[in-house]
């Protein structure tokens, strides 16, 4: 920046810096890491232990007491289907939006946005008397009912910038190429707009497998979800620190390393595009 | 044709969203107005704004609402300002820049409930956990966070949680920086700070901006971090808007009066969301 | 092959009324040009004629058949966009043959059209490279060759140029003509540059706030302008157009029938400077641009009217002398108030051409 950059010193200075309240911040997810692999003596072992011998034991434990495998198939299925769901709903809105434009374009996308900016918990009551009524607490249909609806307006939004940035001319050069409607669609629109829905489908799993709000008040025992499991966690009997370690670097850990694929996208989609 | 056609496109997502929206609301409405507990569904009837007398007149309702608002500001100060220097930090390039940049957004992408117990147990456990080391290290007795600090320890776990967030705003902000400008500033003798100060600061600002009501829009409902940790308490100390309003739903299984409460943060939301639509609208084109 | 026809279109965007009324007929494989400021209408009026805006008005002809409802793939047209709108994503060969293939043509049918549009307009060695692996020009002569593949009954260009730079320009201009020779294809060309509309157009069609201003060949335009805007819009640099008040000697001296609050159009080729005291009035040069071949002299008169003067010999004249101007008052073309041209100026040059 303003530095003078090309002094050795001064990048010194910074680097060290950087890296060292990097390190600082990053601590408590590298000793979440660690501590998957120690056995529960060493996971509470004063003073605290840096090296050890890495075990394996805590991942397999975690599934035979608590059936690890039941949630985290819970956490796949409502994240995966409620990101198709929302690309089904979002994809043909954007693209009406970006493409067919009408004075009432804006309007409509910003209240979509809106409807993103009411806080959950306003709509407790009435969705879980809902569920109740409809016999859905506890099932997966509800909870990607409401994830898909919950993330649906960041999606329309996300790929209605994404479709925006197509230049309008190339869709109609295929129109004067003799290209239907689905034709265009299918064969020039989806490849170009390819990225964009993958990034944003993306961030959409991301943001369902994280949630926990709804998690914890629509399911528990059959369709409950990696969140409600370690939430289960919070005061058990016993050892279980490393057990709780191991459990949570397995729900967090795919996505972390996706969000690291989508910071971009995070930064549009969260701020509704506010900051580009 | 060309009328039709844009219109059956958009209609299932609106179609959808707008179902939502009206939906809760309408029941919201209805039911802050009528005796309902879940428990006793029979014994109900119009009874006005006695839910919200009794919402608003609950000995943990100004608490809540204390605790909701210190929660919000403290989270949004420590983010806001560490994201900011951060964000400066690593700005300008440097060894290993790409991987600190990722390991600083991953605590954003832990789910709330890993970060909640990550920091109950492992971190601010008063006698195992990794601050208690820290403590004794230096000779001090280990802080018993939990108990004598529950908003505090929210709040940090919170914070931890959306530093990340704020720093990759603002790093994304001050990348469309024009450098010329402070070239120029450099010229005409201005010294770091200064240029932090006129051009930089200035900058940032519209995106601080943005952070600070996203923020408030989300944290408003925190709720996930509070359930799996302090459950609220001790007595009322960590308890906010959110899950107070839990707290009548699902525990004491009163509807009315947890309708009214969501009313209520409808409201507090809705001031947070004028002034950010303002704003987003202003980009959308 | 084509005979495209224009009635009384009109479009209107909401509230806001386009197109007011384009009656036109285009014979085939003539090469038109629609030319006019920015705003006129005329990337509207071809949009129209492609298919990709409703007509709200009017009706629209192709070869017999109307084709005023019909969509843009049913039209038998092709457009070469001003971004080229090359599909990024397919290669060269791919972009040229996407129609045909969409139209389920044999594929060694589609093998031999593309290569011998490539061919033409040097492509050969480019067919398996992606829009992002070619320059500005290279793309532009996809887009070209993308139109020619599919033989249409109409070629619509969109400002093509525009996008590339000037050297590039003269050359792909020069290339277009070309084309249109070897093809005879009946185009329809939009530009807002009066050079080009000069030297490609068969015809030109001056546009303005959504009505034909003039229609004619390039050499009428330039010297039978049917009023004020057309004759100063066609010609570089522009005409003269003073105010009779400006220069009273036009009508004293010259005896040139101005009407009531008119005006008097000059080209700089038929204002002569003379030494001071000759020709009909005086003024004082501004400014000497001398460009090599011609030299163009900036004098502003008394009455406050601003001239330009062009002649193809070197001068010794600079800013702030004296000069005499002399005016061929047989070629002054007199418009009215309302800038409809009220006598047309008769120039040596048109009756050297007779």
């Amino acid at each position: 920046m303003a530095r003078p950059a090309k002094f050795p010193l001064a990048l010194v200075v910074r680097t060290v810096a950087a890296w060292a309240v990097t390190l600082l911040l990053f601590f408590p997810l590298g000793w979440l890491m660690l501590t998957a692999f120690k056995t529960e003596m060493q996971a509470i072992h004063v003073p605290p232990q840096f090296i050890f011998t890495p075990t394996l034991e805590n991942f397999r434990e975690v599934q035979v007491r608590s059936d690890y495998l039941l949630y985290a198939k819970n956490s796949v299925i409502t994240s995966v289907l409620s990101t198709l769901l929302g690309l089904l709903l979002a994809a043909p809105a954007a693209y009406s939006m970006a493409f067919f434009r009408s004075k009432r374009t804006r309007d409509i996308l910003m209240w979509m946005l809106s409807t993103k900016m009411m806080p959950a918990v306003g709509a407790l009551v009435p969705i879980y008397v809902l569920a109740q009524q409809a016999s859905l607490l506890d099932t997966q249909l509800a909870l990607i009912i409401v994830f898909t609806l919950s993330n649906l307006p960041i999606m329309v939004w996300m790929l209605y910038s994404h479709f925006k940035d197509i230049p309008p001319e190339i869709l109609e050069a295929a129109r004067m190429d003799g290209a239907t409607l689905w034709q265009e669609a299918r064969l020039v629109l989806l490849p170009l707009g390819m990225g964009g829905l993958a990034s944003t489908g993306l961030l959409c799993l991301v943001l369902s497998w994280n949630e926990a709000f709804w998690s914890l008040n629509l399911s528990s025992a059959k369709a409950g979800t990696l969140a409600t499991l370690i939430a289960s966690y919070s005061s058990p009997e016993g050892l279980f620190w490393a057990k709780l370690s191991a459990a949570s670097l397995l729900a967090i850990a795919p996505i972390v390393v996706f969000g690291w694929f989508s910071q971009k996208q995070l930064v549009q989609g969260l701020t509704f595009g506010a900051v580009k | 044709m060309n009328r039709f056609l844009p219109r059956a496109l958009m209609a299932p997502a609106v179609a959808t969203l707008f179902l939502w929206m009206i939906v809760p609301l309408v029941m919201t409405l209805y039911f802050s107005v009528i005796r309902y507990n879940l428990m006793q569904p029979e014994q109900t009837g119009f009874i006005g704004l006695e839910n919200f007398e009794y919402f608003v007149t609950d000995p943990s309702f100004g608490a809540a609402v204390g605790n909701t608002l210190l929660l919000l500001g403290s989270v949004i100060v420590i983010t806001v300002g560490l994201g900011t220097g951060l964000a400066l930090l690593i700005d300008a390039p440097f060894p290993g820049r790409g991987i600190v940049r990722l390991l600083l957004i991953s605590p954003f992408f832990v789910m709330p409930t890993v970060n909640a117990l990550l920091w109950k147990h492992m971190m601010m456990n008063p006698i195992y956990g990794v601050l208690a080391q820290v403590w004794k290290f230096f000779g001090a007795t280990p802080v018993d966070w939990l108990t004598d600090f529950p908003l505090g320890s929210v709040i940090i776990m919170v914070a931890w949680q959306w530093l990340p967030f704020a720093t990759l705003i603002l790093m994304t902000a001050l990348q469309s920086l024009n450098r010329e400008q402070l070239e120029a500033a450099r010229m005409d003798g201005a010294t770091y700070l200064q240029q932090l100060r006129y051009m930089v600061l200035p900058h940032l600002a519209r995106s601080m901006a943005v952070v600070v009501m996203i923020e408030m829009i989300f944290l408003l409902s925190v709720f996930a971090e509070i359930y799996t940790t302090t459950g609220g308490g001790p007595g009322d100390a960590s308890t906010n808007v959110a899950f107070l309003i839990f707290k009548q739903a699902l525990l004491n299984f009163d509807a009315g009066v947890a309708s009214a409460g969501a009313l209520f943060a409808v409201l507090l939301a809705n001031v947070a969301a004028v002034f950010l639509i303002r704003l987003i609208g202003k980009n959308l084109d | 092959m084509a005979y495209l026809e224009l009635q009384g279109i009109h479009k209107h965007f909401g509230t806001v009324h386009t197109i007011r009324g384009i009656d036109l007929k285009i014979q085939q494989g003539e090469f038109v040009v629609f030319v006019g400021p920015s705003g006129c209408g005329k990337s509207t009026l071809l949009r129209l004629i492609a298919g990709l805006e409703v007509i709200t008005d009017g009706s629209l002809t192709l070869d017999g058949r109307d084709i005023t409802d019909a969509p843009s793939s049913k039209r038998d047209l092709a457009m070469v966009f001003q971004s080229y709108a090359l599909y990024p994503h397919m290669s060269v060969y791919d972009n040229m043959s996407f129609a045909l293939r969409l139209a389920k043509a044999d594929p060694a049918v589609i093998r031999e059209k593309v290569e011998r549009a490539a061919k033409i307009l040097n492509l050969t060695p480019y067919l398996q490279r992606t829009p992002k692996e070619l320059s500005g020009g290279q793309r532009q002569r996809v887009a070209i060759g993308r139109a020619i593949v599919r033989s249409p009954k109409v070629f619509l260009f969109d400002e093509p140029l525009s996008n590339l730079d000037a050297a590039l320009r003269g050359q792909t201009r020069v290339e277009i003509a070309r084309l249109h020779r070897e093809l005879g294809a009946t185009t329809i060309y939009v530009t807002h540059d009066q050079v080009e509309a000069m030297t490609l157009a068969d015809r030109v069609v001056v546009l303005r706030d959504g009505v034909i201003e003039q229609v004619g060949t390039p050499l009428e335009l330039y010297d039978r302008p049917a009023n004020q805007f057309v004759a100063q819009f066609i010609g570089t640099p522009q005409m003269n157009v003073v105010a009779a008040a400006q220069v009273p000697q036009l009508e004293d001296v010259c005896g040139l029938p101005v009407p009531a609050g008119g005006y008097v159009g000059l080209r700089p080729e038929n204002l002569t400077l003379t030494a001071v005291g000759q020709g009909q009035f005086s003024g004082k040069v501004e400014l000497v641009e001398a460009l090599g071949a011609e030299t163009l002299v900036y004098v502003s008169t008394e009455g406050g009217a601003q001239l330009v003067a062009r002649q193809s010999t070197r001068t010794s004249l600079q800013a702030g002398h004296t000069v005499g101007v002399a005016v061929d008052a047989d070629a002054a073309h007199l418009f009215d108030a309302q800038g409809r041209v009220t006598r047309t100026g008769a120039s040596a040059a048109l009756a050297g051409a007779a």
